[in-house]
């Protein structure tokens, strides 16, 4: 049987960059082949090249064993090759059945849309992934999961045979995940051959067959999924054995507060929010999607205020009715989307380290002083091990571990003394983690207060010296650190009037 | 890096920020302009009219450099060309009606134009109206305000001595006799080098860039957002003000009926030169190169006898040309 999609040798070159070296992989119809590597090892790359966003400087590509071209997305497509971005490409305003036929739409006379054509062949592809969904709704008003299959349906539209899904369950919960997973078990059982790009290891196991792991722009290997253990996966990933180390919780009965809030609220998102927060202790904000973590973390940040409540820094009340006001009383936040709201994509790692404390290179006449700000973000740079070229590299060319690492030295260039993560570690690697990991217990050891909201339980058991539960914008309990996850979610899912 | 480097990189910041591509094609274009209109007829490379292109160059040029502070944070200001009228207008007011000496009227001139910023720049940094409509909004005001002050009738600045020295006077003259070099020219030059110098330079040339870049994610770095914008529609309201000057100056009288449309050759010159209208990316070199390239296209084809109508169609293709250039050179370095 010859393989569905072969590419062999596959080269690409940027500026600065040797991004895929002598690449091979290939893809047999009615399988899930898992491609998994580090941040900037060069997956999305070759799934760019394979998708026609990229030409490959060499190498080529067969599909059903015969040599093709694939000079755009277009041709892909064609080819009958689908992708469903990390980033969903949808028209929020337009029904679900516009945006799966968008471009395509199927016509009456003198340019008219046959809405009722375009609504049957909707309903006839979410019949086939047995989804519920009217494909009249508009799309803005799905759940995010929903949209995803939404991106899913329009891929096979396309009569997608091959369908590359670049971490699909980043923003999924557990329930949702088991519904795309249904769906990818019966596209697999029709002959579409799936490639799963994802970090997450369990996910791996459970649906894929094959793994493919790179690092560095080129292949390490290709193993069958059953038979590898996830340790050895994760060795072939970073090129090392990693050590599983649990943070022991330090006492700090003796230690300054240095966040506290009474009574909390904004509109119906956050209701009635108290804790307290030491310096040198790392709190993690656990919940299920939608109980309101971000919200929280946004209001105590002032990017969104709260209506009524306290906030108190050091033991003394701020009002903080934007960023500003709360990062000069030393609040960082480092947000889930980095590229929307931690990043000027087109400005280099210097300006970005800078963005927060800028006035401390400035003169009297606002002049900046580059050489002191290239000497501190060169530092940086070092002591976070950002992988750039310099310091005068744009920031959208970094991988996500590294944007992260930029985002992480500018508030640590601020020097503010409470840091709220927001998913700290969402769509970073496996190594990069531990280093982000690594680098927040070093932070708290130096006396910094942190927050980390976090969807993966075990980060935050990993983390946490204390777990804050929130449940429909309430807080519904404080555990200890290391608490059972059965306890964590009882209190995550703990609704109102309703006993422990 | 090393010291030795320290000096090209000094001048590095003010070259490098964006669209070098855009601004040699735009300079070989100003080049291949000039060297054609020179070919083609002799009366163009004479010094009396390179002097006359400079210096219809310069009150262009100055409300160009104002205005590219603006594109560059992803904002665009139509109301520039009835606001330098406008403080044409106030400055004739301060000076003939109230008989203010030079001075006093240049600073109000610069002072009217920071008001009339402030304003435009707190109605779209607090009030959030999008800065298409609030400037469109400032436009139609400033042009019935100076109607309104006037009686529509122009105020002529016989009283104030010197007061025409300031855009057609030659300092460079008394130097240079073979070539008196307009004072607006110099003016010009001297905005321009003050404003590259802010953006390369200062805290606000940065956050103009990082404002372009990402507002949200500069808003979330703590910046106030709102008052680095409006500082900036300000400072380019300041400059618009020096256009005023300059206008007012060279015409020897504030003509209120003036104005509209200046902004949109203005902001044509800020396009020709690389300026990304999405924000982020632009140079005050590259709008220099803009303006003269509008300049040197509206003398050249007047030497040659061609027809007014016909320099506008031309004017307008070389604008959707220089773009065109700039999406296909963009395109090839993603």
């Amino acid at each position: 049987m010859t393989d569905l999609v072969r590419m062999e040798g596959i080269e690409k070159r940027f500026p600065g960059v040797h991004a895929l070296k002598s690449v091979d992989f290939d893809l047999r119809a009615g399988e899930v082949h898992a491609l998994m590597g580090e941040n900037g090892a060069g997956k999305s790359t070759l799934m760019k090249v394979l998708s026609g966003v990229y030409q490959p400087d060499g190498g080529r590509i067969l599909i059903d064993g015969a040599e093709v071209a694939l000079p755009g997305p277009r041709a892909a497509q064609d080819h009958g090759i689908g992708i469903i971005h990390q980033e969903l490409a949808l028209m929020r305003d337009l029904t679900v059945a516009q945006n799966i036929w968008i471009g395509r739409e199927p016509r009456l006379s003198f340019g008219r849309i046959d809405e009722a054509r375009q609504n049957a062949g909707a309903t006839a592809i979410l019949a086939r992934m047995n989804l519920g969904i009217d494909p009249r709704t508009p799309v803005g008003g799905l759940t995010i999961a929903r949209q995803q299959m939404v991106e899913i349906a329009k891929a096979l539209s396309y009569r997608s045979r091959v369908l590359i899904m670049d971490e699909p369950t980043a923003a999924l919960n557990d329930a949702e995940i088991a519904e795309l997973f249904a769906i990818i078990a019966a596209l697999r059982s029709e002959g579409v051959g799936i490639i799963y790009i994802s970090h997450k290891m369990d996910e791996i196991r459970r649906i894929s067959d094959r793994v493919t792991v790179m690092r560095d722009g080129a292949r390490v290997d290709t193993v069958a999924a059953a038979d590898t253990p996830v340790s050895r996966i994760i060795s072939m990933m970073v090129g090392r054995e990693l050590t599983e180390d649990r943070a022991a919780i330090p006492d700090l009965s003796g230690a300054e507060t240095a966040l506290e809030l009474r009574h909390l609220w904004r509109g119906r998102e956050l209701r009635d929010i108290s804790f307290t927060l030491r310096r040198g202790e790392i709190l993690g904000l656990a919940g299920l999607m939608g109980a309101g973590r971000t919200e929280l973390a946004r209001a105590i940040f002032g990017a969104e205020p709260c209506d009524r409540g306290e906030i108190l820094v050091r033991g003394r009340p701020v009002a903080i009715r934007a960023p500003a006001d709360a990062v000069r009383a030393g609040i960082g936040y480092l947000s889930e989307d980095r590229k929307q709201f931690g990043l000027a994509p087109g400005m280099d790692v210097r300006a970005n380290v800078a963005m927060a404390s800028l006035s401390r290179f400035a003169s009297r006449i606002g002049t900046i002083d580059e050489a002191a700000l290239g000497r501190v973000a060169r530092g940086y740079i070092e002591t976070l091990r950002i992988r750039t070229p310099g310091d005068r590299q744009q920031v959208r060319l970094l991988s996500g571990g590294n944007q992260q690492k930029v985002v992480i030295a500018k508030w640590l260039l601020r020097d503010c003394n409470v840091l709220i993560f927001d998913e700290p570690t969402r769509g970073i690697d496996v190594g990069a983690k531990a280093e982000i990991y690594r680098l927040l217990n070093e932070l708290a050891a130096k006396g910094k207060a942190i927050i980390v909201i976090s969807s993966e339980l075990p980060e935050v058991l990993r983390l946490a010296h204390r777990i804050a539960v929130m449940c429909e914008g309430r807080l519904t309990g404080i555990l200890p650190g290391g608490a059972a996850q059965e306890d964590i979610m009882a209190l995550a899912t703990k609704r109102e009037g309703e006993a422990a | 890096m090393t010291g030795t480097e320290a000096q090209p990189a000094r001048l590095a910041p003010l070259l490098r920020a964006g669209g070098t591509h855009q601004k040699l094609l735009a300079f070989a274009s100003l080049i291949v302009l000039v060297l054609g209109f020179s070919l083609a007829s002799p009366r163009f490379f004479q010094v009396d009219n390179i002097l006359s292109i400079l210096q219809a160059t310069s009150v262009n040029g100055v409300l160009a450099v104002g205005v590219t502070l603006i594109i560059i944070t992803g904002g665009i200001d139509l109301s520039i060309g009835t606001m330098m009228t406008f403080c044409a207008v106030i400055t004739g007011v301060v000076l003939t009606w109230m008989g203010a000496p030079l001075l006093v009227g240049v600073a109000t001139a610069i002072a009217t134009g920071a008001v009339c910023g402030l304003v435009s720049g707190t109605l779209i940094a607090k009030a959030r109206i999008p800065p298409f409509i609030a400037t469109l909004g400032m436009m139609l005001v400033l042009k019935g305000l100076s109607l309104i002050v006037t009686g529509t009738r122009p105020i002529y600045f016989n009283d104030t001595e010197g007061y025409t020295e300031i855009s057609t006077g030659s300092l460079a003259g008394k130097v240079l006799p073979q070539f008196p070099l307009p004072n607006g020219v110099l003016v010009l030059f001297l905005v321009a080098g003050i404003v590259a110098w802010i953006l390369g330079r200062t805290v606000l040339g940065r956050y103009t860039f990082a404002l372009g870049s990402n507002e949200e994610a500069v808003r979330l770095s703590g910046v106030d957002t709102a008052a680095w914008k409006i500082a900036i529609y300000a400072l380019a309201g300041g400059i618009c003000g020096i256009a005023g000057l300059l206008i007012s100056s060279r015409l020897n009288s504030a003509q209120p009926a003036l104005g509209q449309g200046y902004e949109l050759e203005a902001i044509a010159a800020v396009v020709i030169g690389g300026t990304s209208l999405s924000g982020g990316r632009g140079t005050i070199l590259g709008t220099l190169i803009g303006a003269l390239i509008m300049a040197v296209l509206t003398n050249g084809l007047r030497v040659l006898s061609v027809a007014p109508e016909w320099q506008t169609v031309v004017t307008g293709i070389i604008i959707i040309t220089a773009v065109y250039a700039d999406q296909i050179r963009r395109r090839g370095s993603v």
